[in-house]
């Protein structure tokens, strides 16, 4: 199977020639009532449609057939275009779904029984708490957890990332996902979910679509939409016995053309694709959220949290300095710090021997010629170190240390503690290297702030939302690398519970909380967070407890989230205001051309010019049809999003969508107006 | 259009300007029961009233509770005017004309009409009502109806203050305090000042005045002849006048005692009252802006609100006045020494008072369509097709320009949160009203609160135009002048504004009937809705402020607040309207007229 079909479909262009095809007879096949009717705007313009197709067909005494004619087709198009734009942002998902089917073929389970004999089952047939068996090469058949061995696992077919990534019994990465390749190894999985439920399963029917509920503030649009829906009805419906009385009666084709022009066709078309492609959008940056809802919350967050590593700082802290103690020169010091770290395989290990190497030009020594035994770092000493001839070097923290030399009939001398403190202060983390009974100096290990957080934070700032910093350290650390990496605040020496709480604090203060997290102990919090993103590589607790997964793992993506909750939610207001802004001018098109055949007066109301009553009229329909199809890009694409206040973003959408949505029309009914007269279509 | 014309106006709005803050931070004072100068007097007339009617002005009410207690309120004092009026011959008190009972149909109009503070009146005063009906069926509707609105919009800034609470004060108690420390007070002083200027205060029979010159009156008897009479006395109506025009204009009733209204020199004697009257229609709608404010914390907003209404309010009245300064025309050729000079501007004066002039005729229309008021100083059917259409659209738009005492405060919150609603979406986030989010009910209900006038005034007007036998029947000119005078009455009626284009004829069975249940749903329909979003909004959370949530305290705010209120307000009723006013203007200046 292909290893990077989600990675494709991520490129797909908006208007890939397949997703149009298909998009087309879909916009057909949504002309069903029965589905037009969740839409309450495009269900009148649909009612509508009926009534002129009927008129126009049943034998009576109208004339303007090629008017009427062309209203018609008009108004089916604007149903047509609505629909179009639904099916459109359908496509998308339904195109990577079924990408997503091919994973999930059926495939031979070996089941271990309670006496560890192995049965080879239908992968469907599997149910929760089955063990199975997997080695290198086999497909993963169901979603679960690794309790026994190690393995590395190629995930790409769901996460599109093709490098393979470690699943080990116990800790934090023991889920496996069903539809996945082991590689090398054996493990023994508990399968946690039955056929039908799995990940993909959910997957697959998140990305289709076939379970979208309205989120609640789709609902509340819909509302208002279909609001001002009945009050252009009513402003229509009784425009006819105004119109009789003046003497000046309408057919119903004006009538139709006029309430269809009125009510929020624009809005009312596209509001279903915004939702549908800002759920696709979060699937492009390979997040599964559970529901709408969620992806809405995401744009409403006020407080972000962030844990430390990983987010904030890169994975490990890196040497950065050697602080001698008095006496001791730092050739010294990077010698000994170099040998006692030569066989310590941690990355803080490693960035002790590159930084003597790039200091002090020390190159790294072949351990087995000098004859030298390793001490690794354990709990109970918590240093490491080496023993080789004469020389006895340890590193470690000061504390331990400190001990390590009283044991040996010395003392750590002040002017080190005091170095220790100062690293400590600056929020660094400093280990002491001693030698034969004699403090060195100190090793300042530092956590780096990865690169562009800081302007990150800013623009998050900007928004209005407060980021916090969650991490182990000590509150000393955790104020100075907070201060360098530029959050509001940190919880510093943090234990799952204080996470829990201070989520609901922020909660009563009647903020929305987002957070990550991948391990067991974090799945409480991440249930309570208003927007919990759990990471795909953690337990199967969390990514149940959250709200959204990462299938990339990536900490750092929950401003990405919250981006495009941002983006999601603009665009329907965007949209929404144009197209309430839109109807300043059609009333300037449609009211003259109804009235002014009686009332030669009512041209001056005319202020487009436009050439004649019926090419005003039409021109206002085929506008309000053009348009949905115009703004479908936007629609799929989403407004343009910038990190900016929200007094700045709300200045600058009502100059383009509100102000925008005013001049439009005029510009596009005179054009389209231009365009019928010249064309003779009326 | 004159200069001096303009200055009077511009010292109307700065009086406003200026009394706003004083007025509105009072009544937040009054509202949140903190202590006042005028405790000492009133704090024990508060405490012996509750303890009268067994109130406990502790006890919170829910929404539904609140507007239970106020529905209940209304139909109780509804049903009192009902028996005054039809008892009031049975009084020999206060009543030295003998007048009769009144009619009950035409009885019943008017209870609904003054309890809705529509004061609608289907009937001339001065021959219909003893001084006891206008003293205690109407001047006391007058507080109560006006105290009934204040308490609702102090409601509805509870709910949006409030954290977390099911409740919103209680109804009693808010109407007690507005009724004692907000309305009495002002009108004592109020109706003082106005007997300075010579509007008259006494329970006298009417007087009787010889003609300088004899009138000869030719009508049509009953058997068709015609008869002629001349004419050498005059009756002058007289009575306690000034106590019930305060409280007409303060709570903004607009009710008048006389036929002739506040055009009439026993109302509205001199150019000063007329200032105080206009000024009084906007002090306590003006200071409401202000006691937002202060209750809700950003009085910033209360300001940006206060912005909106003001523009809102100056687009209409330089409409209205540049209407009316030019002359007729039809009239032209005429020599009507229409020289626009000095102090005598020349333009449409039909149906003004000649001691009020152009400039305040305009002001007045503008500003007692802005709120609910209803009281006219000049007639509306004669304004010029545009100045009838501003005040025509100034109650479309539900009168939220200032508006009717509280009714205008909640209106506009509601037009407020359609505002946050529609654009706050564009900030990225689900919008938020001060800290509130704003949610699918808070929307259903706005909604229902806007969907009520379309389908009265619209439904009730298009039946009317089509109806030959009791609809355009009642008009006194056809065309499109016409339109706008069955337009008008339905308007004025949801509005509760009680102002009338007087060329339509309706007091017949179909406009009493029709224009009675408009009255009614234009106040109680709406106020449920509205009640519901307050109850909905007190319960929830309030997110802190943030550089990230929708500002409601800029200009911008102001600006967008206007375009949302003109573009949902004007699409509505633009259909309706063109075929009114709008093409009357435009056959007007093209030559034809409608009788």
């Amino acid at each position: 199977m292909s290893a990077t079909h989600t990675a494709t479909a991520k490129k797909k262009n908006l208007f890939d020639a397949a997703i149009v095809r298909r998009a087309a007879v879909d916009s057909l096949k949504k002309l069903n009532p029965a589905l037009m009717a969740k839409n309450p705007v495009m269900f009148v313009v649909e009612a509508g449609s009926v009534v002129t197709t009927a008129l126009l067909v049943l034998p009576h005494g109208a004339t303007h057939f090629a008017f009427n004619l062309q209203i018609t087709l008009w108004l089916w198009f604007t149903v047509l275009f609505a629909n179009f734009a639904e099916a459109m942002a359908e496509g998308r998902g339904k195109a990577q779904a079924d990408a997503l089917r091919k994973a999930k073929s059926e495939t031979t389970a070996y089941r271990l029984g309670s006496n560890g004999e192995v049965e080879e089952v239908v992968s469907s047939r599997l149910r929760v708490n089955d063990k199975v068996q997997v080695v290198a090469g086999q497909m993963v058949p169901g979603d679960g957890e690794v309790i026994e061995g190690v393995a590395s696992v190629d995930e790409s077919a769901i996460t599109g990332e093709s490098a393979p990534v470690i699943r080990e019994a116990g800790g934090d990465r023991s889920a496996v996902t069903g539809g996945t390749r082991v590689l090398s190894d054996r493990i023994v999985v508990r399968i946690t979910a039955n056929p039908g439920e799995t990940f993909l399963d959910r997957m697959i029917a998140l990305v289709e679509g076939a379970e979208r509920k309205k989120t609640p503030n789709e609902i509340a649009l819909n509302i208002l939409l279909a609001g001002l829906t009945i009050i252009f009805l009513l402003a229509v419906v009784t425009l006819e016995p105004f119109a009789v009385y003046s003497g000046a009666p309408q057919t119903v084709f004006v009538l139709i053309s006029l309430l269809v022009c009125l009510i929020p066709t624009t809005i009312g078309g596209l509001l279903s694709a915004i939702g549908i492609a800002g759920m696709d959008r979060l699937v492009q940056h390979n997040v599964l959220a559970v529901s709408g809802r969620a992806v809405e919350a995401a744009g409403d967050v006020n407080t972000l949290l962030l844990d430390k590593t990983g987010t904030i700082t890169l994975g490990n802290r890196q040497a950065t300095e050697f602080l001698t103690a008095a006496g001791v020169t730092s050739e010294e010091l990077a010698d000994a710090a170099q040998l006692s770290s030569l066989p310590d395989e941690t990355p803080e290990g490693r960035s002790i021997v590159v930084l003597a190497k790039e200091q002090y030009g020390l190159r790294g020594r072949d351990l087995a010629d000098l004859n030298v035994e390793y001490i690794p770092f354990s709990a109970l000493t918590r240093m490491s170190g080496v023993d080789m001839e004469g020389r006895s070097i340890r590193k470690g923290a000061a504390e331990a240390i400190a001990n390590y030399l009283k044991e040996n009939g010395s003392v750590l001398p002040d002017e080190v503690r005091a170095t220790v403190d100062q690293v400590a202060r600056s929020g660094g983390t400093p280990l002491v290297v001693a030698e034969n009974g004699r403090a060195l100096g100190v090793i300042h290990l530092k956590d780096i702030v990865k690169g562009g957080m800081r302007e990150r934070f800013e623009q998050l700032r900007a928004m209005g939302i407060k980021t916090i910093m969650i991490t182990g350290d000590n509150p000393l650390t955790a104020a100075a690398i907070a201060r360098e990496a530029g959050v509001d605040d940190f919880l510093a020496e943090a234990k799952p519970k204080d996470k829990m709480d201070l989520i609901k604090r922020e909660q009563a203060q009647g903020k929305l909380v987002a957070m990550t997290g991948d391990g067991t102990n974090d799945a409480p919090a991440l249930a309570q967070a208003d927007v919990g993103v759990a990471m795909n590589s953690g337990t199967q607790a969390a990514k149940e407890a959250g709200n959204m997964v990462d299938l990339d793992s990536n900490p750092t993506k929950l401003i990405e989230i919250v981006g495009i909750g941002k983006q999601l939610l603009m665009t329907r207001g965007a949209l929404t205001t144009f197209s309430i802004a839109n109807d300043v001018a059609k009333y300037f098109a449609i009211i003259p051309a109804m009235f002014a055949g009686v009332f030669p007066v009512l041209a001056a109301v005319n202020i487009m010019h436009l050439r004649t009553p019926q090419s005003a009229i039409l021109s206002a329909v085929i506008f309000n049809a053009l348009i949905i199809v115009a703004l479908i890009p936007l629609a799929l694409r989403g407004v343009k999003y910038m990190p900016m206040s929200a007094a700045a973003l709300l200045r600058r959408n009502l100059w383009i969508y509100g102000l925008g949505g005013i001049v439009a029309p005029f510009i596009g009914i005179k054009l389209i107006d231009m365009l019928i007269a010249s064309a003779h279509l009326v | 259009m004159t200069s001096n014309g303009w200055l009077q106006i511009a010292v109307f709005f700065v009086l406003v300007l200026l009394a706003a803050k004083p007025m509105g931070l009072y009544m937040a004072r009054v509202y949140e029961r903190k202590k006042t100068w005028l405790d000492p007097v009133l704090g024990p007339m508060e405490r012996l009233l509750y303890r009268i009617a067994g109130v406990d002005a502790d006890a919170e009410m829910k929404w539904t509770e609140y507007g239970a207690a106020m529905l209940a309120f209304s139909l109780a004092t509804l049903l009192l005017t009902y028996a005054v009026e039809r008892l009031q011959h049975a009084v020999p008190l206060w009543n030295p004309q003998h007048l009769a009972a009144v009619e009950p149909y035409l009885a019943w109009n008017t209870a609904v009409s003054f309890t809705t503070n529509t004061n609608w009146q289907s009937y001339v005063p001065e021959t219909t009502m003893s001084y006891l009906t206008q003293m205690f069926g109407l001047a006391t509707h007058n507080f109560w109806s006006a105290a009934t609105g204040m308490a609702l919009a102090i409601a509805f800034i509870r709910g949006i203050a409030r954290r977390e609470s099911k409740t919103l004060g209680n109804f009693w108690v808010d109407l007690t305090r507005g009724t004692l420390w907000i309305l009495l007070p002002i009108c004592v002083v109020y109706a003082l000042a106005l007997v300075s200027q010579g509007v008259v205060q006494n329970l006298k029979p009417y007087d009787t005045a010889t003609l300088v010159e004899p009138q000869s009156v030719t009508a049509t008897g009953a058997d068709g002849k015609p008869t002629t009479a001349t004419v050498t006395t005059q009756t002058i109506a007289q009575g306690p006048v000034a106590s019930q025009e305060a409280i007409k204009m303060l709570g903004t009733n607009g009710g008048g005692f006389f036929n002739a209204n506040s055009a009439h020199p026993f109302e509205n004697p001199t150019p000063l009252s007329n200032l105080m009257q206009m000024f009084s229609i906007f002090l306590i709608p003006a200071g409401l802006c202000i006691t937002l404010g202060k209750m809700t914390g950003s009085p910033k907003h209360g300001w940006a609100v206060f912005a909106a209404m003001s523009v809102l309010w100056f687009a209409g009245v330089a409409t209205c006045y540049w209407a009316e300064a030019q002359p007729n025309p039809l009239l032209h050729g005429v020599d009507q020494h229409a020289s626009t000079a000095g102090i005598s501007p020349g333009g449409n004066m039909e149906g003004k008072e000649v001691r009020f002039g152009i400039a305040n005729s305009a002001l007045f229309a503008t500003v007692t369509t802005d709120a609910s008021c209803g009281a006219v100083n000049a007639m509306h059917d004669s304004l010029m097709p545009l100045g009838g259409l501003v005040a025509l659209s100034n109650i479309h738009l539900g009168e939220i320009v200032f508006g009717g005492v509280g009714a205008g405060m909640y209106g506009m919150l509601v037009f407020v949160i359609l505002t946050v609603f529609i654009a706050g979406l564009m900030v990225g986030r689900t919008p938020e009203y001060m800290g509130k989010k704003v949610e699918a009910f808070d929307v259903q209900m706005s909604m229902l609160y806007f969907l009520i006038f379309p389908v009265v005034i619209l439904g009730f007007s298009a039946i009317a135009v089509l109806s030959p036998s009791f609809g355009t029947s009642s008009l006194s000119n056809h065309g499109p002048h016409g339109l706008t005078q069955i337009l008008y009455a339905y308007t004025s009626a949801a509005g509760n504004n009680g102002s009338a284009f007087a060329g339509l004829n309706a007091n017949t069975h179909w406009y009493n009937a029709t224009l009675a249940v408009t009255m009614l749903a234009g106040r109680f329909l709406m106020i449920v809705p509205m009640l519901a979003v307050a109850g909905n909004l007190a319960i929830k959370k309030i997110a802190p402020p943030s550089l990230g949530t929708f500002p409601v305290t800029s200009p911008l705010f102001a600006v967008l607040l206007t375009g949302v209120i003109v573009i949902v307000g004007a699409l509505t009723f633009f259909p309706a309207l063109s075929l009114g006013p709008i093409l009357e203007h435009l056959l007007l200046r093209a030559g034809t007229s409608f009788s």
